[in-house]
C-alpha cells in the first residue's frame, strides 16, 4: 500500500497547487472540497504548514465515529463511507493535526484517500507518495 | 461564460452608508473577460469626470478573471482608481492570495465607494461583508496592522489581507497597498486612496468550488500547461535568483540607472546583484497562490541592537529587481544591508519603493546643485548614505515642512516647485522604472496607459533590437501590439511572467473550458478595445500626448542604443497616438 507523505514542509513555498490538484481530481476548479491544506505559520515569512491525513494505523477519527462511517484503510488512514455518515463532526474534533476538512455543501468530512494525485503537482518536493513500510521514512 | 459562474457577481460596498449589495454583471464579464477589461468599464461607470482623486466618489475597483482558481499563474488582481499621483488613470496589479480569495469568495469584481468618517476595516467572507472599527489599528505600521488582523480574523491559508501603512493614511501620493506582507499594489497611489477613505485594511477569504465545461478536458489541459510552465528556462531563472537576476546583465549593457541616471553603469553592481543577495541574504522563497514558480525572494536580515551585546532582531524582507534599482544603484548604495534596511522602512510605512527611490535621487541631485539646502532637507542627502535616506523616507511620511510635503506629491511636483525638471525622472508623472535600455523603454513609459515598464515592455524590444535598425514607426507599432495583447493577459489576470505559455491559441483553448467562446481575431480586437477604453478615460481626465514631458537627462546619458533623440521619441509618440485613434490600421 502507498500513502501520501509530507517529506519536508520547509521546502513549501505556499503555492497551494496541491489543494487545487486535490479538487481537480473531480474535474472541478477551486478548493471547496480539497483534503489537503497549506497555511502559514503566522505570517508567510515564517513558512508553511502542510495539513493532510498522516495515515494513522490506529486512527482516532474512526474510533469516535458513532455510525462506523470511517472504515480503516489498509496501510493506514480511513475511507469515508458517505452513505453511513451523519455529518456529526466528531471525527474532525478527534483529529489532533486538523487534517479532516469539511464539505459545507454536503455537510460531510473530506479526508485524504492517499491517491497521490496532488504530489504530481508539487514542484518543490514537499509531498510524495511513499510505499507503506519503507524503513527510511518517519511519518 | 458558464451559467452560474460566480465571476459575474460584482460586490458593491458603500463606505459612507456602510452598506453593500451584489449585482450580476454577465454583460461585462461576457464581453471583457475580467481584470483590466472589466475594471476599466466599471471605472468609467463609477468615476465622475474631473473629480479630485481624494473625493469620496473616487471608486476603488478590484477585478479578477475566469481562469483564476482553474489554471496556474492566473494569480493577479487588477486594481483601478483615479490616481492621486498622476491625477489620471490609476491601475495597479498584485498577486499574493488576492486573486484566489476574491474569486473563491464568489466575486469577479469588488467596487468600493464613499468614505468612512472613522477609520475602519472590511471583512469579506464568501457572502458575508462586515464593517469593523479600525481606530485601534489606525496610525500603525503596516506590519502591526497585518499581525493584528491575522490573529483577530479567521481564514488562515485562504485569506488575503490588504492593508496600508501610515504613508497611505497621510495621503503620500505614491503610498501602496500591501497584501500578504510581501506583495503590493505598488504603483500610482492606491494606498493614498485607501487612506482618503479611512480604509485601513480589507480581509477577503472564500473556498468556493468552480465548474468547468468538461472535467476531463480540464484536467488534461491543466497537466499540459503545468508541464510547459515548469520547462521554461525564463521561469526557472525567476525561481532561482528572482527578478534581481537582471541587475548584472542590465549593468553590463550600461542600462542600469545609477545616481539619478547621471550614468547607466554602476561600478559596484556586483555587490547588489541577484547572485549577491541570494548568497548572502536569501532566507526563504514564496509563491503567490496557484503559482509553481515562487519568484518571491525573502532576505533574512539579522541586525544587532546597539544598546546591548548579542541581542539581535531578524526580519524577512522581500526584494526584487525594481527595488534594488530604485533604492540601490539609483541612490548609489552598494551596501546590500543598507538597501534592505531602507526597503524595510519603506515597507513599514507603506510607500511605493520605485517612486520613493526616484524622489530621493532627484532630491540628492537637487541638493548637490544647490536648488535646495539643508533648510529644506534638514539633513545632508548623499549618494550611498542609506542612514540619511532612511530618515528622509520617514520625513516624507511625517512631513515636517513644506519641502517634505512637496516630496510626498511625487518628483514631478517637487521639480516644478524647486527646479531640476531636466533630471526629475517621471513619465506621465509616474516615477521611472529601472531600464535605461533605449528608446523602446522610454516610449513605453511615455505611452503606456499606466506609464509602467509592464505596459508594453519596451525594455524587451530594446534588448531584442540591440545593434539593429528600426524606425520610430516600427517601434510604436511593436509596442502598441504588445500593450494590446497584454490587455487580454491582464483581463485574465495571468502573471506576465507566464506570457509565453499563455499565447493566443492556448488562451482560446482555456477560455473554452471556462465557457467563453472566442476566436483569435475577436480576442486581439478585444485587446485593442480595452486599451482604447483606458485611453478614453485618460483623455477625459486631461491626458495629452503633446504635453508629455521628456526629462533631458535620458537624452544626455548614453544608452545601449547610443544617444537618444527627442525627435525620434516624439515621432514615435505621434504614431502611437494615431494607432490609438485608429488612424493607422494594422493587419
Amino acid at each position: 500500500m502507498t500513502r501520501l507523505q509530507v517529506i519536508d514542509t520547509e521546502r513549501c513555498v505556499g503555492c497551494q497547487l496541491c489543494m487545487y490538484a486535490c479538487q481537480r481530481r473531480f474535474g472541478k476548479g477551486g478548493i471547496g472540497s480539497a483534503a489537503i491544506f497549506v497555511r502559514s505559520r503566522g505570517g508567510m515569512g515564517r513558512g508553511f504548514r502542510v495539513v493532510v491525513c498522516r495515515a494513522c494505523s490506529d486512527p482516532p477519527c474512526a474510533a469516535v465515529c458513532p455510525v462506523d462511517a470511517l472504515r480503516i484503510r489498509k496501510g493506514g488512514g480511513v475511507i469515508l463511507q458517505p452513505n453511513k455518515c451523519i455529518g456529526c463532526g466528531h471525527c474532525q474534533e478527534a483529529c489532533t493535526i486538523g487534517a479532516i476538512f469539511w464539505d459545507d455543501r454536503a455537510n460531510k468530512p473530506v479526508i485524504c484517500v492517499h491517491c497521490g494525485y496532488c504530489a504530481n503537482f508539487c514542484p518543490h518536493g514537499v509531498i510524495a507518495l511513499v510505499k507503506e513500510g519503507s524503513k527510511d521514512v518517519i511519518k | 461564460m458558464l451559467l452560474n459562474d460566480p465571476l459575474a457577481k460584482v460586490l458593491y460596498i458603500d463606505l459612507s452608508r456602510r452598506s453593500f449589495w451584489i449585482e450580476y454583471r454577465q454583460d461585462l464579464f461576457e464581453k471583457y473577460l475580467g481584470g483590466v477589461g472589466v475594471a476599466s468599464m466599471l471605472l468609467k461607470e463609477e468615476c465622475p469626470e474631473g473629480i479630485d482623486p481624494f473625493d469620496p466618489k473616487n471608486p476603488i475597483i478590484f477585478a479578477v478573471g475566469p481562469l483564476v482558481g482553474l489554471f496556474p499563474m492566473a494569480s493577479k488582481t487588477v486594481a483601478m482608481f483615479k490616481s492621486p499621483l498622476t491625477g489620471n488613470l490609476g491601475e495597479s496589479h498584485a498577486g499574493g492570495r488576492s486573486a484566489a480569495s476574491i474569486r473563491l469568495a464568489g466575486y469577479g469584481a469588488i467596487v468600493i465607494k464613499g468614505a468612512s468618517d472613522i477609520p475602519i476595516y472590511l471583512t469579506i467572507y464568501n457572502d458575508k461583508v462586515r464593517f469593523h472599527d479600525g481606530r485601534a489599528i489606525w496610525g500603525t505600521r503596516s506590519t502591526v496592522a497585518g499581525r493584528a488582523l491575522r490573529e483577530k480574523e479567521p481564514g488562515s491559508g485562504i485569506r488575503c489581507i490588504m492593508r496600508i501603512g501610515v504613508a497611505g493614511e497621510r495621503l503620500v501620493r505614491y503610498a501602496c497597498v500591501i497584501t500578504e506582507t510581501f506583495r503590493h499594489f505598488g504603483r500610482l497611489g492606491l494606498g493614498a486612496v485607501f487612506g482618503s477613505k479611512k480604509l485601513k485594511a480589507i480581509v477577503i477569504a472564500g473556498n468556493n468550488t468552480l465548474q468547468v465545461k468538461k472535467g476531463k478536458i480540464y484536467k488534461e489541459a491543466y497537466k499540459e500547461i503545468f508541464k510547459r510552465i515548469l520547462s521554461l528556462s525564463a521561469l526557472k531563472k525567476y525561481h532561482d535568483l528572482g527578478t534581481p537576476v537582471n541587475i548584472l546583465p542590465l549593468n553590463k549593457i550600461k542600462a542600469l540607472p545609477t545616481r539619478n541616471l547621471k550614468t547607466a553603469f554602476f561600478e559596484e553592481a556586483e555587490k547588489i546583484s541577484g547572485e549577491h543577495f541570494a548568497e548572502n541574504h536569501l532566507g526563504r522563497r514564496l509563491a503567490c497562490t496557484h503559482c509553481p514558480i515562487a519568484c518571491i525572494h525573502l532576505a533574512a536580515l539579522r541586525q544587532p541592537y546597539k544598546d546591548e551585546p548579542y541581542f539581535y532582531k531578524t526580519t524577512f524582507i522581500s526584494y526584487d529587481y525594481e527595488l534594488i534599482y530604485a533604492l540601490g544603484s539609483m541612490l548609489g548604495i552598494s551596501d546590500s544591508v543598507g538597501i534592505l534596511r531602507l526597503l524595510d522602512e519603506i515597507e513599514i510605512l507603506g510607500l511605493d519603493a520605485i517612486s520613493t527611490g526616484v524622489v530621493l535621487a532627484w532630491a540628492t541631485e537637487a541638493f548637490e546643485k544647490g536648488l535646495i539646502t539643508e533648510k529644506e532637507t534638514e539633513l545632508r542627502p548623499k549618494w550611498g548614505d542609506y542612514e540619511s535616506y532612511i530618515n528622509m523616507v520617514r520625513k516624507i511620511v511625517t512631513q515636517p515642512n513644506d519641502f517634505y510635503k512637496t516630496l510626498a506629491l511625487g518628483v514631478d511636483e517637487a521639480a516644478k516647485r524647486y527646479g531640476g525638471e531636466e533630471f526629475a525622472l517621471a513619465f506621465g508623472k509616474n516615477e521611472m522604472p529601472g531600464y535605461h535600455t533605449g528608446p523602446g523603454s522610454y516610449l513605453g513609459f511615455l505611452t503606456g496607459a499606466r506609464h509602467s515598464h509592464l505596459d508594453s515592455a519596451g525594455y524587451s524590444f530594446d534588448q531584442k533590437y540591440l545593434g539593429k535598425e528600426f524606425t520610430s514607426k516600427d517601434l510604436a507599432i511593436a509596442l502598441f501590439k504588445e500593450e494590446s495583447y497584454r490587455q487580454i493577459l491582464c483581463s485574465l489576470v495571468i502573471c506576465l511572467f507566464a506570457r509565453s505559455v499563455y499565447d493566443c491559441q492556448t488562451v482560446l483553448r482555456l477560455l473554452d473550458i471556462a465557457g467563453f467562446t472566442m476566436n483569435e481575431k475577436t480576442l486581439r480586437q478585444l485587446g485593442e478595445e480595452i486599451l482604447k477604453n483606458k485611453y478614453q478615460f485618460k483623455i477625459q481626465e486631461g491626458f495629452s500626448f503633446k504635453n508629455l514631458r521628456i526629462p533631458k537627462r535620458i537624452l544626455e546619458t548614453i544608452s545601449p542604443h547610443g544617444q537618444l533623440k527627442e525627435d525620434f521619441l516624439r515621432e514615435a509618440i505621434n504614431v502611437y497616438q494615431q494607432l490609438l485613434e485608429g488612424k493607422i490600421f494594422l493587419d
